[in-house]
């Protein structure tokens, strides 16, 4: 495969606040590539950088093996859906997807028929004279998604661009996408801070965290396999248990447990011996009799989810763990108040270093 | 009934802006009723007339004050101009490109002809052109007009380039706009309405200055506020009255001019 | 007006047209700094020259300016110096006037902005037009009108005493009353606007908050609203008091000869063959300090405010 944007080094200061500290990621061509994390965490500052907004403090940025980084914005073939969309207010939806055309100087019948090609594309093709004032925020945004795709960039960055949408239409606009992404074969760079919008969209995601990438991997890696307590945390509900490592012998480390039951762990990310933690999501805890169990504690809250009972228990040791009981089964729900034993699922534990 | 306790409302300020509004309008009112009035004497009613309107622009000292007018409204337009388009780029300086040195000090230098008393700018702009030999006139005038100008064409037009996001630029320069096309196709379409009430206000600022033109004319030229301080030097005359009351109807129509353009602005930030 | 500027800078990343300030204020600075900075530069210089007779200077340095503006040095200036008494009480004079100008502008000020911003919508906008149109009538114009609205033979007094308040007519013109008057009706609408931009900002629930806590109108009033307002307030007393210091035509036109400002004072020093030139610069250099003590009063005070809130947010 063909490597779109080559991200080396990059580190970007705003005085004393460090927005971007040495982030270095390689996205392929043709991917749906996310980057996520909470507001603050230095995404925007990331993109607005591959789109040339932003002069780094230091490192390069290469797309398709060519460094960008001295090339002004209007002369790098990337285009931007900006986070509230910026569409032109003075101009029609028409002359908003049609600007960048203009600009790379394309005769009027060329710029004509591929504006009315795109707006036929996201559906808005009898909303051509309109002014984007007039348009729906589920409209604007695919004005937006359309003028960024008209000039036919080789790579699409997204910043945030569902936020603004209600939760039925940001579903809705996430198969578009999707579709449009495979469509076009255009790489999208796509920023947001939501964490199952992440999950469900990308090939591949990067986790940053204060301007630090924490974690870059499909999916499916980022939520079984995290790479430290940030990213555990970060991606779903998880119980972070303090263990003492006293062996880590071929891939297999001997943890022990607050309680002092000892359990042997062979999925981690890298452990030595000393203190660590042990990530277990809720769903992988079952309750069951105090008697032969891993951890004992006392069931201090039930919270109902409709489809899960969230089960809150309270350890002896002062902490708590989090559990998730399906609601079919009825019998299997604790009262309030009453000792309970947990059961961890060791194979979905996962043993973290820091 | 008990009027619902309203918490904005306070009992007697109503009163208080009728009596502002009472005082800031009566002279003017006044003025302009009387401009209409027959009598010679300009204290006794006489009855409805448009003499003094036909004085002003047939008397004896119409020509006077037509070139008066044309002297005020041409140093008016060029420097309300000029001042708008120093604004505009001063605006972009001070907003739209970053940190650069010297820039709270160039805030100063913008607003100093604000802060500067109108009396001192005055006498120091004379004192100066005499000590370079500039002979002073029609020049002398329009140059200290535009930089008064300046500030007064800069604020409306920061203000509302400041309410315009920067990402509208960057979108237009993401499509491959240069910086001059991101500013002619995205921001000057966007701030025009702060530009139009700016360029009014420095219009009719410029059109009110008496003070300082006073000061830097010089012997053998007048604009409107000087010719008619002389003439009221000599007393107050009906037809003074007329041409202060078309000078004021001016006023108000620019003023309700800029208003609106300044709402329709508003409406499609 | 201070804020804008300084405070949009950091909201703008990088700024779209970046490197390119110094070349965009180039004009600006040519035209204030040639045309302004520099003339007031050289009052400075003039300020500490010789006096010409009949307007002028001689390139020779000298305080007498200074000297002439605080001290007496008697007829032939060989007495032991006093403190000479007439241009300070002139100042003392034009400060005295500009304050009551000033607190005359904010009794009547004050209630008008508060008045207006709590109206709703459209009602707002043309309460605010109304109280700006008189700003824009030409300030000559205004005092011209004032001036024969007030005189002893004008409209107001011949009603008066056609209506039968008033036997004698009112003697307003070319008195104290009358300049504070003309200063009062020049500068209120710079009171108005910069109150009714502040008010127009104020939080409401916290007046609520206040009732909820048993306190009562007027003291929601002076405990809550006007420490809040407070940068509106005083940013409008600069506006009217600045201008109202220097003003020439409201004591020219309204006050005649008996209430000498320092504007006149200035004017006089310049016009004509009696002038003083070094004089003349010496007072406006005064006046232009007294000026930018007041302004840096008022540039402190609204940057703690600026701090104030930023802490609350
Ligand atoms: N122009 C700027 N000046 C100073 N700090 C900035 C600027 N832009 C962003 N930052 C800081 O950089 C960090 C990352 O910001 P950003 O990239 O916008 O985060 P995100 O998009 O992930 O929410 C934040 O701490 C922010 O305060
Ligand atoms: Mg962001």
């Amino acid at each position: 495969m063909n490597t779109a944007v080559e991200i080396e080094n990059v580190t970007k200061r705003y005085g004393d606040v460090v927005a971007l500290s040495s982030v270095s990621l390689a996205i392929e061509d043709n991917e749906f590539f996310t980057l996520l994390g909470p507001s603050g965490c230095g995404k925007t500052t990331l993109l607005r950088s591959i789109a040339g907004f932003e002069q780094l403090s230091q490192g390069d940025i290469k797309l398709f093996g060519d460094s960008i980084v001295d090339l002004p914005p209007n002369k790098r073939p990337v285009n931007t859906v900006f986070q509230h969309y910026a569409l032109f207010p003075h101009l029609t939806v028409a002359d908003n997807v049609g600007f960048g055309l203009q600009r790379q100087r394309l005769p009027s019948h060329e710029i004509a028929s591929r504006v009315a090609d795109i707006l036929e594309m996201v559906q808005l093709g009898s909303y051509a004279d309109r002014l984007p004032s007039m348009l729906s925020g589920g409209q604007q945004q695919r004005v937006a998604l359309a003028r960024a795709l008209a000039p036919r960039p080789r790579l699409l960055l997204l910043d945030e661009p569902l936020s603004a949408l209600d939760l039925k239409l940001r579903q809705d606009v996430r198969v578009e996408l999707q579709q449009i992404q495979h469509d076009t074969g255009i790489t999208f760079i796509f920023v947001t801070h939501d964490q199952e919008e992440a999950l469900t969209m990308s090939d591949r995601i990067a986790v940053m965290s204060e301007g630090v990438l924490q974690q870059v991997g499909t999916p499916r890696q980022i939520y079984e396999a995290p790479d430290n307590r940030f990213v555990a945390d970060f991606i779903g509900d998880t119980n972070l248990i303090d263990v003492q490592v006293t062996q880590v012998l071929d891939q297999c480390a001997t943890c022990v447990l607050p309680g002092g039951a000892s359990i042997a762990c062979n999925n981690m990310a890298g452990a030595s011996v000393g203190a660590g933690h042990l990530s277990v999501r809720p769903e992988r805890v079952t309750l069951g009799p105090v008697d032969g169990s891993a951890l004992q504690g006392e069931v201090s809250r039930l919270t109902y989810l409709g489809t899960d009972i969230h089960v809150t228990v309270a350890l002896s040791d002062g902490g708590k763990m989090d559990v998730r009981v399906q609601n079919s089964d009825s019998a299997a729900i604790p009262q309030p108040g009453s000792t309970i034993g947990l059961y961890l699922d060791i194979a979905a534990a996962r043993l973290l270093v820091d | 009934m008990r009027k619902p306790f309203d918490i904005k409302r306070y009992p007697g300020f109503f009163p208080i802006t009728c009596l502002c509004l009472f005082l800031l309008y009566t002279p003017l009112i006044v003025v302009m009723v009387y401009s209409f009035n027959d009598s010679n004497s300009i204290t006794n009613w006489g009855g409805m007339s448009l003499r003094w309107y036909e004085e002003v622009f047939y008397g004896v000292e119409s020509q006077k004050f037509k070139k008066a007018a044309f002297n005020s409204l041409s140093i008016a337009i060029c420097a309300a101009i000029t001042a708008t388009t120093l604004a505009v780029c001063a605006a972009m300086a001070m907003l739209r490109t970053g940190v650069f040195r010297g820039q709270t000090l160039s805030f100063a230098l913008i607003n100093l002809p604000l802060m500067v008393p109108e009396i001192v700018t005055a006498v120091a702009t004379l004192v100066f052109f005499s000590a370079i030999g500039f002979k002073t006139g029609y020049a002398s005038i329009l140059i200290a007009h535009i930089v008064f100008c300046i500030p007064f064409a800069y604020l409306p037009i920061a203000a509302r380039m400041q309410s315009v996001d920067a990402t509208y630029e960057q979108a237009a320069q993401d499509l491959y706009a240069t910086r001059f096309e991101a500013f002619r196709l995205v921001l000057l379409p966007l701030i025009l309405p702060g530009v139009i009430s700016g360029f009014l206000l420095a219009f009719i600022i410029s059109l009110d200055d008496f003070i300082i033109t006073n000061f830097v004319k010089g012997a053998g030229i007048e604009t409107l506020p000087t010719a008619i301080f002389g003439s009221v030097k000599q007393g107050i005359k009906p037809s003074i009255m007329a041409i202060s009351t078309l000078l004021l109807l001016l006023s108000v129509v620019f003023v309700t001019l800029s208003y609106f353009v300044g709402r329709k602005g508003q409406q499609t930030p | 007006m201070a804020q804008i500027g300084s405070s949009a800078r950091s909201s703008v990343k990088g700024g779209t047209f970046a490197g390119l300030g110094p070349l965009l204020m180039l004009p600006s600075w040519v035209v204030i700094g040639f045309f302004l900075v520099l003339p007031v530069i050289l009052m400075l210089v003039y300020s500490f020259l010789t006096k010409e007779f009949r307007g002028g200077v001689i390139w020779e340095f000298s305080v007498n300016a200074y000297d002439q503006f605080f001290f007496n040095r008697g007829l032939f200036g060989d007495e032991a110096p006093t403190i000479e008494w007439t241009y300070i009480n002139i100042f003392w004079r034009s400060i005295w006037q500009a304050g009551l100008a000033t607190v005359l502008c904010l009794f009547i000020g004050f209630p008008t902005a508060w008045f207006i911003a709590t109206r709703s919508g459209h009602s707002k906008s043309m309460w605010l037009f109304l109280i700006t149109i008189p700003y824009w009538v030409n300030l000559l114009i205004r005092t011209i009108s004032l001036k024969f609205l007030i005189r002893d033979t004008g409209p107001m007094n011949t009603w008066l005493m056609s209506w039968g308040i008033i036997d004698q007519p009112i003697h307003i013109i070319n008195s104290n009353l009358a300049v504070q008057l003309g200063l009062f009706y020049s500068y209120l609408p710079f009171m108005v606007l910069p109150i009714y931009a502040s008010v127009e900002r104020y939080d409401f629930s916290l007046s609520e908050a206040a009732a909820d806590l048993y306190s009562t109108r007027m003291e929601t009033l002076r405990q809550i609203i006007i420490p809040v307002v407070k940068p509106g307030i005083i940013a409008g007393c600069i506006l009217v008091f600045v201008p109202s210091l220097g003003a020439f035509l409201a004591p020219d036109l309204l006050g005649g000869s008996k209430t000498f400002m320092i504007g006149s004072l200035i004017e006089e020093q310049f016009k004509g063959n009696a002038g003083n030139w070094p004089f003349g610069a010496a007072v406006s250099m005064i006046l232009l300090s007294l000026v930018l003590i007041a302004l840096m009063f008022y540039a402190r005070s609204q940057s703690s405010a600026r701090k104030a809130t930023r802490a609350a947010d």
